[in-house]
């Protein structure tokens, strides 16, 4: 049985619709035959894809003009519930904007958030699912109020899918005056690009920890991903330690990766990094510590040195040529 | 400048506990600490009462049983002051509720700049930040990976899925700030005592006007239906690396179709 209409936070980089949101819109149109989206920006840039993953429509702000957009965004979707819209929930994705909105959005509606939801099922009403422990147990959890139910999605929880439909309707998404709480300016913004596939997208994701000793040592990691045409990425240890940007984080603070394989080299297997990873199809672990965590998740596990097992490994990739 | 800081003190996550299966919250039965997360801020706010040549940190905390240790470490890096409030009635507060007694704590400061971590280390909602600033009517900057004030205002460094965007946003306001931001300095020996003597000033949710009703289990919006086991990964197959562990590897991505 359908639930009533369902709200789904779109979020996009130049144009392109964020993965997390294609795959809130899957989730939702299981959930609910009317799905709609709220977009901080321009809707007519998203309203094709959207559509094309099953949104009736788009209520966008239009440009942003340098707001901060999570204040405008909850500011306008509070605005709009009190002028008589009705979702029966808001999903947000577990992004920088996302939390945001949703922060925002509870104090205005003075309701609670389930956040760091893995899965979402209607039993009389929805159910976020959210994993605690580093995901040893799942915790489900619904609202007792009827007011929206505001849900923060983690990433890669869903799978995106099209259901070949036309372009989403754009509606006027208005903003409020914001007062003081609307006063952040974005004045610049940068992006750290890294080279070869992207970190949440690739079908292989190479990773190392503070077992490698030191930053030098991370040029392992980075030949064995280009060698394998995969995404480098981290623990936090070395992130914080400043060896890598904290783009290549994956974890609970980091990235949430699903990769076909996933290596983690000299990795313990943290709770909060088995959060980020624990999903991957396959998972190899090389680690001299034979009782680390890490061997807990792992199909293939080296008990070993990162400093003879990498080397040794490139040397036999590069003689397969 | 008037820095005011949350700080969460928590169970030591190396020693996470777990969940009480008669009220599916945390158990706190243990001595909590400083959460590792907040040092950041602490650390951070320090710099920059220090940057603008004086002012104050206050600490600001929620925590059962009175608790003030994870405090004490904070004051012994060097924050002047603290508010605690601790209360029966907060047993159970969701996210909304704890942020609706911080906000109330934090206006008694009357801060220039309001820090806190982007999410607590054991109940990592992430979302107590905005939803403070939001209920102080104050903009905001989450996500900080650098701060610097100046001229009334904040510059920031704030995260972004992408890279970082530089924000500008007038003071007063509240910022969360990443882990990384800076390195917190371990308390020297002379702080540690320093910070015995230093006040805590406790408040029930009364002294704060707030209503029970709104906070802690009858406040909360949200209910548990149940927890179950997450399903095992089936155990892999583990290998000692006698110097031919490698090709076990590569024979496995073999198997894979990797290469
Ligand atoms: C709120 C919070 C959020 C967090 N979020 C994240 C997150 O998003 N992502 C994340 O990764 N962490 C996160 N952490 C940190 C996490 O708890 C761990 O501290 C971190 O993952 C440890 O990184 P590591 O495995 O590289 O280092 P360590 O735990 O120090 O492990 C290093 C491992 O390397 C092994 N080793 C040492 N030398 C060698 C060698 N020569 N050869 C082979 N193995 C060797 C050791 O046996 C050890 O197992 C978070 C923590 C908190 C509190
Ligand atoms: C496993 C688990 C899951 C939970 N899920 C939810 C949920 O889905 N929705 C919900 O509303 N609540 C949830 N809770 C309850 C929530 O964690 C508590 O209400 C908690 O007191 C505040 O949220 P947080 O720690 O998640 O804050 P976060 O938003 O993660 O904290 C961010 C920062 O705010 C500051 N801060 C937070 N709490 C305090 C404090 N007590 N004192 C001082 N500073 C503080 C710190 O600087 C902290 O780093 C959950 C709790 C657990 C243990």
């Amino acid at each position: 049985m359908s639930v009533g209409t369902i709200w789904v936070l779109a979020e996009a980089t130049d144009g392109t619709v964020a993965s997390i949101t294609l795959e809130m819109l899957a989730k939702a149109r299981e959930l609910s035959d009317n799905v709609e989206c709220v977009f901080g920006g321009d809707g007519a840039l998203v309203a094709t894809e959207l559509g094309a993953h099953g949104a009736s429509a788009v209520h966008a702000t239009g440009d942003l003009a340098g707001k901060l957009p999570g204040p405008a965004i909850a500011g306008a979707i509070a605005a709009a519930i009190s002028g008589g819209a009705a979702p029966v929930a808001i999903l947000c994705g577990t992004t920088y904007g996302g939390r945001d909105v949703a922060g925002r959005l509870s104090v205005k509606l003075d309701a609670s958030v389930i956040t760091n939801i893995v899965d979402l099922t209607n039993d009389g009403g929805l159910v976020g699912t959210e994993p605690v422990f580093g995901g040893s147990q799942l915790v489900n959890t619904r609202f007792t109020s009827d007011k929206p139910g505001i849900f923060l999605v983690r990433p890669k929880s869903f799978e995106a899918a099209e259901t070949g439909g036309g372009a989403a309707t754009v509606a006027a998404l208005a903003i409020p005056d914001l007062g003081p709480s609307g006063a952040a300016r974005v004045t610049n913004s940068f992006v750290e690009q890294s080279e070869g596939p992207k970190l949440d997208e690739a079908a292989v994701v190479v990773s190392g920890g503070r077992g490698l000793g030191e930053s030098e040592k991370f040029e392992l990691i980075e030949s064995l991903a280009a060698k394998l045409g995969a995404a480098p990425g981290a623990s936090r240890a070395i992130v914080d330690a400043g060896w890598v940007p904290y783009s290549y984080q994956v974890g609970q603070t980091g990235k949430v990766v699903k990769p076909d394989v996933y290596i983690a080299a000299g990795i313990s297997g943290a709770t909060q990094h088995l959060v980020g990873m624990k999903g991957s199809k396959t998972i190899i672990a090389i680690n001299k510590d034979s009782e680390a965590p890490i061997f807990g998740v792992a199909d293939l596990g080296i008990i070993g040195d990162v400093h003879k097992v990498l080397p040794q490994l490139l040397e036999a990739l590069n003689a397969r040529g | 400048m008037k820095v005011a800081v949350c700080v969460k003190q928590i169970p030591d996550p190396a020693d996470p506990g777990a969940l009480d299966p008669s009220t599916n919250t945390l158990k706190r039965d243990v001595k909590l600490i400083l959460d590792e997360s907040d040092s950041y801020g602490v650390e951070m706010a320090l710099q920059l009462v220090d940057a603008a040549g004086g002012g104050e940190v206050t600490l600001i905390s929620m925590a059962p049983n009175n608790e003030v240790n994870g405090l004490r470490t904070a004051l012994a890096m060097g924050a002047d002051k603290a508010i605690l409030v601790s209360d029966d009635a907060l047993a159970g507060s969701d996210a909304l509720g704890t942020s609706k007694v911080l906000a109330a704590a934090i206006a008694r400061s009357e801060p220039d700049l309001v820090l806190a971590a982007t999410e607590s280390s054991d109940g990592y909602t992430g979302t107590v930040p905005e939803q403070i600033a939001e209920l102080m009517g104050l903009p905001s900057v989450t996500f900080a990976k650098s701060i610097e004030v100046a001229d009334g205002a904040v510059k920031v460094q704030r995260q972004t899925e992408e890279g970082y965007d530089d924000v500008e946003c007038p003071l007063p306001c509240l910022v969360s700030v990443t882990a990384g931001v800076v390195e917190p300095r371990y308390p020297s020996f002379k702080g540690i005592m320093a910070a015995k003597s230093k006040p805590v000033d406790e408040v029930s949710i009364a002294d704060l006007g707030i209503d029970a009703g709104s906070v802690g289990w009858a406040g909360g919006g949200q209910e548990i239906v149940s927890v179950i086991d997450a399903p095992v990964r089936d155990a892999g197959e583990i290998i000692e690396d006698e110097g031919e562990a490698y090709e076990r590897i590569v024979a496995f991505l073999d198997e894979l179709k990797v290469i």
